[in-house]
């Protein structure tokens, strides 16, 4: 480690080019010099990234308080070389990664990101299975949820269950039906609750209903009777970029508390488990919010997964491609940090899906998409996003669509969540696992019924 | 369009939301009119985004000689460094400040600039026929205006470059948006009050949206021209100023 001042430098270096790294003025000067990073923290003792936390706050302390000495014991010898071969070995199964999850450093796993390829990423992923539980079950193996993602440019509810009930027709909304709010109050955000809400419960749909307003806006929906069934908020890595986002881990925890008492005093509900939050996450975050501390951004997203880990959440994703340009600049920065957030997602122990997308401003395309949506259903992606023909009318930028669930589902055999899917059978939407309303009368009668949505 | 429902519905649905709904389907994937649409609109933004601004291209020789309009870049060389390092797009070149303070008049009460943001295309058809709207209201309400320039690789954050060199009251910045699939047309305006280093976008306000099928350029320069005047008359901008906005009025840029 000799030619790197400390680990902070040596983490930076060893990174694949990320424009956010260079922007931040940390990244490696030349591909030689990210080798010779990428060698010297193979090299790097486990018990040194332990011994040495990159930074000071809120954030490491919960690391170092959530932090199992006991799962630790296995690995404890190890290099991150070592670790990244016994990760990948046959010998070496998916349970037995997940009883080292709690031994796990969020930089470890970040560390060990770094050298690996974009198919170590994918190959590893594949084995870890992190299944979660609400009012339904994701995350098993052969199923693939979606969050149905129905926004509206001027929170209109009935524009909103609209795009919400076709979601449905192509076997979509198992992980979510999930509204980001045009306008943050608390009267829109109760009046979307209320509706989707009102959608799950008129059609008996085995799903979680979210609206992605500030988690205190949520909160205080709640309090005036709205129905959350997952709270949203966004994290970061840093206790800074957090305070940036309004947010602090008592908050999270008090969150987490209160909508977990709203549940069980919601009886009508048929709750299977008390997985109730939501995160969302993304490389760059901290460093947009001025408050990275010359940490690389890879680093700074396996500390909000430890954030997130010890919060039990129902879903976390990665909306890999929203920030822009100037933190991953093209496709190829892109597919990378799809891959690195969703295998040290999982390896950490967490639900991971992920938001496929990208900006009208960044070098991608939705072939760019295509791309990563494939490779991460090769890896075991718990859900995706599906939006109308992906192109997001409130947000403005371009994620993934119904259109492309059916295809991953087909390509690489996976079924709905089994309660939706059970559902969707029930319902004649599906047979077979397979839809059958996409065609002919059957849906026109189905999409006739949409018509008393719009009364809404 | 949807050959299953009748004209009746796909219309009602359509009214409600510009989600893109009842697209059909062919196996996992979209039509192929659905696909090509979709290719189309990404190509209009990715044009709006990449094309470089050109002053007599873009804005048209009779404007720029109506209101002697001259363009300087930021320390941005390139559309890539532009998009890479929004730091450069906030700051004037040298040779752009000498210009600057040597073709315009200091302190005026208004001092309009027009920049290329994330769409040029937004540029291109929304400043002809705005900018002289916001000129002659600004004579009407007795004003003096500083002479307009258009700025090349523009960020936001200008604004305080603008306020620091030539002292305004109220700086507009007309800006292109990040462009969507809906458009590749939309323009912000961003203005400022008394615009110098260290103001941050809780110190500006904004009127995003301003384009065909959002905000009219005649309304969009009676709320510029009013908020203007609110702003000179409390002497303060951004989050201490409110504009009585109609509801869903929503824009984002890359600041």
């Amino acid at each position: 480690m000799s030619r790197f001042a400390d680990l902070r430098e040596l983490f930076a270096k060893a990174n694949e080019v990320k424009s956010g790294d260079q922007l931040a003025g940390i990244a490696a000067r030349s591909e030689q010099e990210r080798v010779a990073a990428k060698y010297a923290l193979a090299d790097t003792q486990l018990t040194e990234i332990l011994a040495k936390p990159l930074l000071e706050d809120e954030v490491t302390r919960l690391i170092y308080d959530s932090f199992d000495e006991t799962a630790f014991v296995p690995i404890r010898s190890m290099t991150v070389g070592a670790l990244r071969e016994h990760i990948l070995s046959d010998l070496i199964s998916g349970d037995n990664l997940k009883s080292l999850q709690p031994g796990l450093m969020p930089e470890m796993a970040a560390a060990v990101a770094k050298i690996m390829s974009n198919k170590d990423l994918v190959l590893a992923a594949a084995k870890i299975r992190n299944i979660t539980r609400c009012r339904n079950t994701l995350g098993q193996p052969g199923v693939l949820a979606i969050r149905t993602q129905p926004n509206h440019p001027a929170d209109d509810v009935g524009g909103i269950l609209l795009a919400a009930f076709e979601g449905l027709l192509y076997g979509c909304g198992d992980a979510v039906i999930g509204v980001n709010p045009a306008t943050d109050s608390i009267e829109s955000v109760s009046a979307i609750l209320h509706a989707l809400q009102r959608l799950v419960t008129t059609y008996e749909i085995p799903t979680q209903t979210c609206c992605l307003a500030h988690i205190t806006t949520q909160l205080a929906a709640m309090e005036r009777g709205a129905p959350v069934d997952l709270l949203f908020p966004s994290v970061a890595g840093t206790e800074d970029a957090n305070r940036s986002f309004g947010i602090n881990l008592s908050l999270l925890r008090e969150g987490q508390e209160r909508v977990r008492e709203h549940h069980r005093r919601r009886t009508d509900v048929h709750w299977i488990g008390d997985n109730a939050m939501y995160f969302e996450t993304g490389q760059g975050s901290a460093l947009s919010a001025e408050a990275h501390h010359g940490i690389d951004q890879l680093t700074l997203e396996a500390r909000a997964y430890g954030i997130a880990r010890t919060i039990s959440p129902m879903l976390v994703n990665s909306v890999v491609g929203f920030i822009g340009p100037e933190y991953l600049f093209d496709e190829r920065q892109i597919i990378r940090a799809g891959l690195e957030d969703h295998f040290m997602g999982k390896l950490l122990g967490l639900p991971m899906g992920c938001d496929v997308c990208y900006t009208n401003h960044a070098e991608a395309d939705q072939n760019s998409a295509d791309n990563l949506l494939v490779l991460l259903s090769a890896a075991g992606c718990n859900y995706f996003m599906g939006v109308p023909c992906s192109d997001d009318v409130m947000l403005n930028y371009q994620s993934t669509s119904y259109h492309d669930a059916l295809a991953m589902r087909r390509i690489f055999h996976l079924r709905p969540a089994p309660e939706f899917l059970e559902w969707l059978e029930s319902r004649g939407m599906y047979r077979d696992s397979e839809p059958t309303m996409l065609e002919g009368p059957m849906r026109r009668e189905l999409m006739s019924k949409a018509e008393e949505l719009l009364s809404c | 369009m949807d050959r299953d429902l009748p004209a009746r519905i796909v219309e009602k649905i359509r009214e409600r939301t510009p989600a893109r709904l009842l697209a059909g389907h062919s196996g996992g994937a979209y039509r192929t009119s659905t696909q090509l649409e979709l290719r189309a609109a990404h190509a209009a933004a990715r044009d709006a985004v990449r094309t470089a601004f050109d002053l007599e291209q873009h804005l048209g020789r009779d404007l720029i000689e109506r209101f002697g309009i001259f363009e300087v870049p930021t320390q941005a060389a390139s559309k890539d460094e532009f998009l890479l390092r929004p730091d450069l797009g906030r700051r004037f070149s040298a040779i752009s400040e000498e210009k600057i303070l040597s073709t315009c008049v200091p302190e005026p009460d208004l001092q309009i600039v027009i920049g290329d943001g994330l769409s040029t295309t937004a540029v291109a058809v929304q400043v002809p026929a705005l900018l002289p709207l916001l000129m002659q209201g600004a004579i009407v309400r007795q004003w003096s205006v500083g002479k307009p320039f258009a700025v090349r690789f523009c960020r936001v954050g200008i604004l305080n470059d603008v306020g620091d060199l030539l002292r305004p009251r109220v700086a507009v910045l007309l800006i292109g948006e990040r462009p969507g699939l809906a458009t590749a047309e939309s323009l912000s305006a961003y203005m400022a009050y008394r615009p110098r280093a260290g103001q941050t976008d809780a110190d500006r306000n904004l009127i995003s949206n301003i384009h065909s099928r959002g905000i009219q350029s005649d309304e969009a320069a009676t709320r510029i021209l009013s908020l203007a005047a609110k702003m000179m008359q409390a002497k303060a901008g951004g989050v201490k100023i409110r504009e009585e906005l109609p509801a869903g009025v929503s824009g984002q840029i890359g600041g």
